[in-house]
């Protein structure tokens, strides 16, 4: 039993390539070219030189002894807010650009919700001299304004995304339509473990990096490799794959998974994923999505842009399906009031997708020798002023 | 024999005319396929609505949301058609995205069409794989012709692959872009049309993408068997309105205006 990818992408039942067939070769030749790329020397090497020397791994693994106290469990966070652009997002923009390069694609384009995977591919993109477009939700442009500015200093081509909801879902249909209107010589860089096969298990590859990390550097601390509980939050899940990747397919290490409530499960006004999705079709892969009964995509909502997504990767809806992850949902307020403790408990601002993660502390009991890893997904400079409106700093 | 397969053995011409069901009122499907039937169109391809349909330009998305508004579900268009087979005797194809299918039940789907009438199925995002694993017996079943796009940019074999798959005719998309985006072809377009020509396929081949007056549907046709006309019928009766189906129709048929 394996919780990884099949050679055509399929996690269990969920997975695979949905897609138009003007979408074929493109995905097509990333699906027969990216593990032998990802292998080759040259990559490794260029990729392990850019995650140390630029965006600054490895991260730290930080006993979180305060609040670790409070909650009387053994608390480590993975420290991916200290990431250069300040979220793990950049692992996975690194490692696609770079395979853009092999691939000989001189042209990227992104899509993104609250800007942070948007910054992170405008940034290599200025490292690597290469042309850039992010497409954004015309309502996400207008409330992730530091953001926008950032894409832009970096040289890269904000396009509003003016169709449906104008959010991240829409922003994501412009990229692929996009794709298809330029499928020779553009890559598109996937910023979650969403998409057509090969996306999701190229991203989770380029991400577990932090699960790679934290094996040794608990084996350092704790002199053993495997935690009790990973727990990382899940809008698409980029950062809970890797988190997760190695230790997927190890049973004794439980996987929690935290998805944003929204307002509350039963208000509309959610983006709980397990909890409210069913099987079907979302950018090009089966998963469990938020729909109506007829099959059409609905609009999530959280006070989290990042976790502002109808569906999961394929690899999530997996490890809820088959009881191999242990889904947890939070509302906006208990994210929001999580996220204030730790600054106060750990002096640590968590981006709200975060926030999401550790508020399952009040809701979940471990043991007091329990070893429990939070990864510390991304900072929350960027969220600054949503924290500011909510507790009227 | 289908009325698909028909169809293409007539010495015609093709002209197959797309709209959105739903758009621009919520019962304009019947009346909308009734006057093309009357205005000469040898084929309709029924859209039916989906949120986020990634292969559609502007026009199409545009249509899609409103007749979502207006309140277009899966089984309100069967429904709609349940009589359509009384007074439509030309070909008619279901086109759509696969998740609205997929809620409703690929088999319940199939079924439906069938009791209807319905000749064909065309579904960009269901792949020519999961289709023959999983769904191809039960389109058979149903007297379904399933319908698989071809882009410039697939390959010879792939092309052949799809050929084989194919018992009706090949959707050919005219050039890299989603629907509604490029306006005229060019030697890019006339070069691919005769690449394909030359491959001798089984299966005859509808250019679609692209066409939107007299000029651009010659040019395709020169080649392949027929045409599709989804964006500009789909502007045309936001602008004119569903009456006048016959202008539409003639400006395409004819050089005259």
């Amino acid at each position: 039993m394996t919780y990884h990818a099949n050679e055509k992408g399929y996690y269990g039942e969920f997975g695979g390539a949905f897609i138009p067939e003007m979408l074929y070769p493109n995905t097509e030749e990333l699906r027969q070219n990216y593990i032998r790329i990802m292998e080759e020397p040259s990559f490794k090497e260029e990729f392990d030189q850019l995650l140390r020397d630029y965006v600054g791994r490895p991260t730290p693994l930080y006993f979180a002894e305060r609040l670790s106290k409070k909650y009387k469990a053994k608390l480590y966070l993975k420290r991916e807010d200290l990431c250069h652009t300040g979220a793990h997002k950049v692992n996975n923009t690194i490692g696609q650009i770079l395979m853009a390069k092999k691939l000989g694609k001189n042209r990227i384009i992104a899509e993104t919700g609250a800007g942070q995977h948007g910054v992170a591919t405008a940034t290599v993109c200025a490292l690597m001299g290469i042309d850039c477009v992010v497409y954004m939700g015309e309502i996400d442009i207008a409330r992730q304004a530091p953001n926008v500015a950032r894409m832009k200093m970096l040289g890269a081509e904000v396009r509003p995304a003016l169709s449906g909801s104008r959010t991240l879902k829409d922003a994501t249909n412009e990229a692929i339509r996009d794709w298809i209107n330029n499928p020779v010589d553009t890559h598109y860089i996937i910023g979650s473990v969403v998409g057509p096969h090969p996306y999701p298990d190229m991203v989770a590859r380029f991400q577990s990096v932090i699960s790679e990390e934290i094996k040794w550097q608990l084996k350092e601390k704790e002199g053993r490799e495997n935690p009790d509980y990973v727990v990382a939050c899940v809008g698409g899940g980029s950062n809970a794959a890797g988190a997760y990747y190695h230790y997927l397919d190890t049973p004794e290490v439980g996987i929690i998974a935290v998805e944003a409530a929204g307002k509350g499960i039963d208000t509309g006004e959610s983006a709980a994923t397990s909890a409210l999705g069913k099987e079907g079709i979302i950018h090009g892969s089966k998963t469990l999505l938020m729909q109506t009964a007829d099959g059409q995509i609905t609009e999530p909502y959280s006070i989290s842009a990042g976790l502002d997504y109808p569906g999961v990767g394929p690899m999530h809806a997996h490890l809820f399906r088959s009881g191999r992850g242990e889904f947890i949902s939070i509302t906006d307020d208990e994210a929001m009031i999580a996220g204030l403790e730790v600054s106060q408990l750990e002096g640590i601002i968590p981006a709200i997708e975060t926030s999401h993660a550790f508020a399952i502390l009040n809701h979940r009991k471990f043991k007091e020798d329990d070893i429990v890893v939070i990864n510390l997904s991304g900072r929350g400079d960027k969220d600054l002023n949503t924290y500011i409106d909510y507790f009227k700093l | 024999m289908n009325r698909i397969q028909q169809s293409l053995q007539t010495q015609e011409k093709l002209l197959s005319i797309y709209f959105t069901a739903g758009y621009p009122q919520l019962n304009d499907t019947v009346s909308i396929i009734e006057n093309l039937a009357a205005s000469g169109v040898d084929m309709i391809e029924i859209g039916l609505p989906f949120s986020d349909p990634l292969a559609d330009g502007p026009t199409i998305q545009q249509s899609s949301t409103t007749a979502l508004n207006n309140g277009m579900h899966t089984a309100l268009l069967f429904e709609q058609l349940k009589d359509i087979r009384k007074t439509v005797s030309i070909p008619l194809i279901v086109m759509g995205y696969f998740n609205p299918m997929l809620q409703y039940g690929v088999e319940a789907f199939c079924k439906k069409c069938n009791e209807i009438g319905i000749d064909g199925i065309i579904m960009p995002d269901l792949p020519l794989d999961v289709y023959q694993e999983e769904y191809e017996a039960i389109f058979k079943e149903n007297g379904l012709i399933n319908v698989f796009l071809i882009t410039p940019q697939t390959s010879e074999e792939r092309i052949r692959q799809i050929d084989n798959a194919s018992d009706g005719f090949i959707y050919m998309v005219s050039s890299a872009s989603v629907t509604g985006a490029k306006q005229g072809f060019g030697s890019e377009q006339e070069t691919y049309f005769q690449r394909i020509a030359a491959l001798n396929l089984k299966n005859p081949q509808i250019v679609g993408f692209g066409i939107s007056n007299n000029q651009t549907f010659e040019q395709a046709t020169a080649k392949a068997k027929g045409a599709i006309i989804g964006s500009a019928f789909i502007k045309h009766i936001t602008t004119h309105g569903t009456d006048n189906l016959q202008s539409f129709v003639n400006k395409i048929r004819s050089k005259e205006s």
